[in-house]
Parts: C-alpha cells; structure tokens; sequence
C-alpha cells in the first residue's frame, strides 16, 4: 500500500487536526516547527510559519504540540524544520527532547546529508543530486528518502513534475527504501500520478491551506487523496 | 564538530536544501579552475582598470581628522559608486565561464543591485534583482536605475519586507532556475563557496591601499577601519594586512545592526555565523538609518576573525554616522555613503595617528534620508 504523508504546521489546533487527517487515511505527519527564514518554502508554508511565529510557536511549544499529537496518535510524527531551530537548542538536545515528545524522526530542510551526520533524520534528495549524493542519503537516512521531485520551493504547481521518473528511477538503482515524492503535489490527481511510481507521497502547502477549513475539510480532502493513491496500488498491485 | 564545508573554524559551511548542492560544488570547481587561469584574472585586472576606474585613489583627509594621518581607500570613485563593483564584475565572468546566462541577486539600499544591473548590461546577460518593498520605497532612485539598466526588480513583500526577505527570495529563486541561474550574491555571507569568492574579489581593496599607503608613508597603517553589514568591503580591505600584525582590523558595525557585537551563533542565508537572533533560533530584525548595514547576519569570516582575535568589532550609532557624513562632507568635499560614514565616525576616536578608512560608497544615494532628519 502506498503511503500518504500529510504536513502540517504546529499550531494550537494542530493535534486535533493531524487526528483528522489520519481519519481521513494519511499515515505519516509531518509536524512543521517554524522558523524565521525558510528557504526551502513556498508562500503557502511560509505564511503559516509567519503566523504560528507571530502566535508564539516557538521550539518549546512546538514540542509540546507534538506531545499534544502523540497523546491520541499511533501514527508517525516527524517535526520538519530549519538548522537554525537545531543550532539554537542543541543537536543531540533537539533529538532527544523530540524523541520524548513521540517524535519518529525528523526532517530538516536545509541540512545537507555531508551535514551533521550524527543526526539521524530523513534524507532528502532532489533531481539535481548526484548518484553518489543519493547513495550517501540512501546510506544515512532514518527508513525512507523523501525525493524533492521539483527544482524550487515547496507549493502547488500545475501537473507533476517531469523529473520525478527520472530521480525515482535512478534512486532505484542505488537503494530498496522506500522512496516517498514531495513538493508540488495537491490535487488526488498529481498524487496518484506520484503514486504510481513512487512508495508513497508527502502533501504540504494545499493540506496547510485546507486544515486552515478546519478538522472536517481536511479529513475528506485527505480522503479523496487516499482514494486517488489507493486506486493506482490496487492497480499496481 | 567539522562538519564538511565549514570553510572558517565554526563558521561557514552550506546550510541550504539539497537542490543546491550540486551547484555550489561546480560552482566551486569553476572558481577553483578560474584562479588557476591567467586568462581569468588578466581580463578581471583589465575589466577593473578600463571599465571600473581601477586603482582607485588613496586619499589623505587632513581637515577632517586634524592632527592625524588619515588615508580614504576611494572605492567610491568605483564605477557604480561603491565597492560592489569588484566583486559583480568577478563573478559574471565567472557565470559566463560556468555558462550561466541569467542572474538573480538581492540588494537592499540598491548599491549591489545597481553593480549586478550594470555587469549584466555589459555582459549581455538577464538580470533579476529581488529587494524588499519597503526598500525600493526608501530607495527609489536606485530602482529606476536599474530598470535603465535593463534589470527587472521584483519586489519582496514578506516580513520586513528589506534585505534579508530580498535574499531570501533570490535563493529561491536560484533553487527554482538553478540549471540556468547564476545567483550573484551581494556580500561575503551565503553558502560556501561564496564568502570566499566575494572575499576574494573584494581583496583588491587590501592590496591596492597596502602598497598605496607604503608609496605614501613609508609604513603600514596603525590601524585599517572598516562598515560592516554583510561585511564585504571589510573582508576586502582587511585581506591586505591580515598577515601584518602591527596593523588593528577594525569592523563597525551599526549599533542596532551588530550581528558581531551582540549576536549569538546561528544559521540564516545558508551559513553559520554570528546572528542577531533570538534563544530559539528565530532571526531578530535589524534596525540602520543605513540600509547596507540593516541586516542581522554577517560574513562567516568576521565571526572567525572576531573569535581569534585578528580582528575587533564595535558599534556605531545613527547619530555618530550622520555627524561623521556631515564632517566629511564639509571639510574634505567628499559625500560618503552613510555606511561608510560608521567607519569614518569611529576612525576620529581612535588613539593611534595613522589610520586608514575604506570608504565603500558615495553618499548620493543617502542625500533624502540625511535632509529628512
């Protein structure tokens, strides 16, 4: 079964809603821990940071909200965050208080795999890696590849991107992980279309805008989603 | 801790998205082959003489600092009007040898924007600069300039809406157009390799004013001041003198800007360095009557130079600026930028008599924001 990703920004509402999402069939979530000047962002992601920011969400309360996630969740939860956050509060610090909190893993935007190589996180490798890059990321990361299937920011874009194939094809060659595709897939139909080559999918920008709806809108939209992803592994299968 | 990268003791390294990496390392590969090039740098030298005005003068500024020697480094006689020049030339000869034919920058008083807009006019290449909305109102002159040029400005309405947004933008946009981008960064901060490149091409600076004040006095200067913001025309001044011990590296920074006098370690802009930021990590807003200096990062190498002691950092206020701008204005003929009246407001306190001041940039720029006050 293909897998579905959902991130969502740490706020007040966020335990109630990655229940929500995990109702409505994601199995993994991703907990954005905002910070100030996030590179890898689109203004979708950017603007939820700016506002969890401005309501307080700084390191402290972002693992209580993960706390607050775990405490009716089984499903993983991986903060997704910027070094900046990691430098501020300790590496090794960061790691283990996430990890107490219910923390699975984590994600850092801008840590490069030749970076802190002590952090155990999952990679990310995009269509400009290098195969000795992705097989370095293949070797370090924590159960799975997150594949950056566009060259630019996070956001929905229009279609899929045509280097995907090409990265999850390579990516095969070099690693039997499961690789899951992120970065400008919204609609149930870019992610059946991520789907039918990749293990899974991560859905960021359009699950932020929705949650945004409230726990109800995201449920169904992750539904439609989970049937869309679920049609191609019944086919693939 | 050594993480691969970190190119200054602590400092330094490549803290961007994955997408990118591929480019820093051919863009390092292809600084590394330019150096070894006699070609590169005969034709860097004959761009800098024939188009830039290169050497630019020393200046002996007598009635400004009575009784002392004080020397200005005139890189505001550079074509464009500060320092920026040096290192938008290097590095668009480096994009054409790379064959990369359209160029992202950030700017945010538009000095570095002004210098991109005018090699990519002489270079024939596309140029987008990224700069803040609130800076291209501060700014405007600036902004027309570079649309003279040819460049397209595109204005930053996130946070601040100032420099450190416009750079924001411009990685952005390098990492969205990076098979085709050359992203021309303004000063020595960025992922490495580019502290080091910016270093590097701005060093003309310390070279040129080391046998300069030689020719003149017969000995090194006591002590070489320089504005500090990103720290480019510092970096390049202090390049010259970093093996003479005799001589004191002076930063200054803007004393609501002082990422070296009152930040902590941290990560913005793709490197480690010294940050004005809060105990979480969060970058903090700088706050400049000067907008080169409005920025709350700094070069990984001042952080170094800071941390060893080579070099020190103090502050100096808007007011101190303004009466420095003011006193040169009048008493040598010369309008400085208002960053590089920080410089020149620190230079009349020191103990020592033989002093030398990079003054980066020319004042016209700043002409609004001093008549306002």
């Amino acid at each position: 079964m293909k897998k579905i990703a959902i991130y969502l920004m740490c706020g007040p509402g966020t335990p109630e809603l990655a229940e929500a999402a995990v109702e409505g069939g994601a199995d993994i979530i991703e907990l954005g821990f905002p910070f100030s000047d996030p590179l890898a962002d689109g203004p979708v992601i950017r603007r939820a940071g700016e506002r969890a920011l401005a309501e307080g969400m700084r390191t402290a309360p972002c693992l209580e909200c993960l706390a607050a996630t775990r405490r009716n969740l089984e499903a993983p939860l991986i903060p997704m965050t910027y070094a900046s956050l990691l430098e501020a509060y300790g590496y090794e610090r960061f790691a283990a208080d996430a990890a107490d909190a219910g923390a699975t893993s984590l994600i850092v935007a801008d840590l490069p795999v030749d970076a802190e190589p002590g952090l155990r996180r999952v990679q990310l490798v995009a269509p400009t890696s290098t195969d000795d890059r992705i097989a370095l990321a293949a070797q370090r990361t924590d159960g799975w590849l997150y594949l950056v299937t566009v060259t630019g920011t996070t956001g929905a874009r229009e279609g899929i991107s045509s280097a995907l194939g090409g990265l999850i094809e390579r990516t095969r060659r070099l690693t039997e992980l499961p690789l899951y595709a992120g970065f400008g897939i919204s609609t149930p139909e870019q992610a059946a279309a991520a789907a039918e080559v990749a293990d899974g999918v991560v859905v960021g920008s359009r699950a932020v805008e929705i949650a945004t709806d409230g726990p109800a809108a995201l449920r169904d939209y992750v539904s439609s989603l989970r049937e869309a992803v679920d049609s191609v592994s019944a086919v693939s299968s | 801790m050594s993480a691969p990268g970190r190119t200054f003791g602590e400092y330094g390294g490549r803290y961007v998205p994955e997408t990118l990496i591929p480019a820093l390392d051919e863009l390092e590969l292809g600084w590394r082959e330019a150096l070894a090039d006699p070609a590169f740098r005969d034709e860097l030298e004959a761009l800098g003489r024939d188009y830039g005005g290169r050497p630019t003068p020393l200046t002996l500024a007598e009635r400004f600092a009575p009784g002392k020697r004080v020397y200005l480094k005139r890189e505001d006689l550079l074509h464009t009007g500060a320092h920026k020049l040096n290192n938008a030339l290097g590095q668009a000869v480096l994009a054409r040898r790379l064959g990369k034919r359209r160029i992202v920058a950030e700017t945010g008083a538009g000095q570095h924007g002004v210098a991109s807009a005018t090699v990519c006019a002489r270079f024939g290449f596309d140029c987008v600069v990224y700069m803040g909305s609130e800076d291209m109102r501060r700014q405007a002159p600036n902004v027309e300039r570079m649309g003279l040029l040819g460049a397209e400005v595109r204005p930053v309405e996130f946070g601040t809406k100032t420099l450190k947004e416009a750079t924001s933008e411009a990685i952005r946009d390098w990492i969205t157009n990076v098979e085709t981008t050359h992203y021309l960064i303004g000063s020595c901060v960025g992922p490495a390799p580019y502290p080091k490149i910016v270093g590097e091409l701005q060093a003309v600076i310390g070279r040129e004013a080391r046998e300069q004040i030689l020719a003149s006095e017969g000995r090194l200067p006591e002590v070489a001041v320089a504005c500090v913001g990103g720290g480019s025309n510092a970096i390049g001044l202090f390049a010259g003198f970093l093996d003479d011990s005799s001589v004191r590296l002076v930063g200054v920074e803007a004393a609501g800007a002082a990422s070296l006098g009152t930040g902590r370690a941290g990560v913005l802009h793709g490197s480690r360095s010294s940050l004005l930021a809060d105990e979480d990590g969060q970058v903090l807003d700088a706050h400049s009557i000067s907008a080169g200096l409005d920025y709350p990062g700094v070069g990984p190498e001042h952080a170094f130079l800071r941390d060893t002691g080579r070099a020190e950092y103090v502050g100096a206020g808007d007011e101190e600026a303004l009466a420095a701008f003011r006193r040169l204005a009048e008493t040598e003929g010369i309008i400085p930028a208002l960053e590089a009246s920080h410089a020149l407001a620190k230079a009349l306190e020191f103990d020592e008599e033989l002093i030398l001041v990079c003054l980066s940039g020319r004042g016209d720029k700043d002409l609004a924001e001093v008549l306002s006050r």
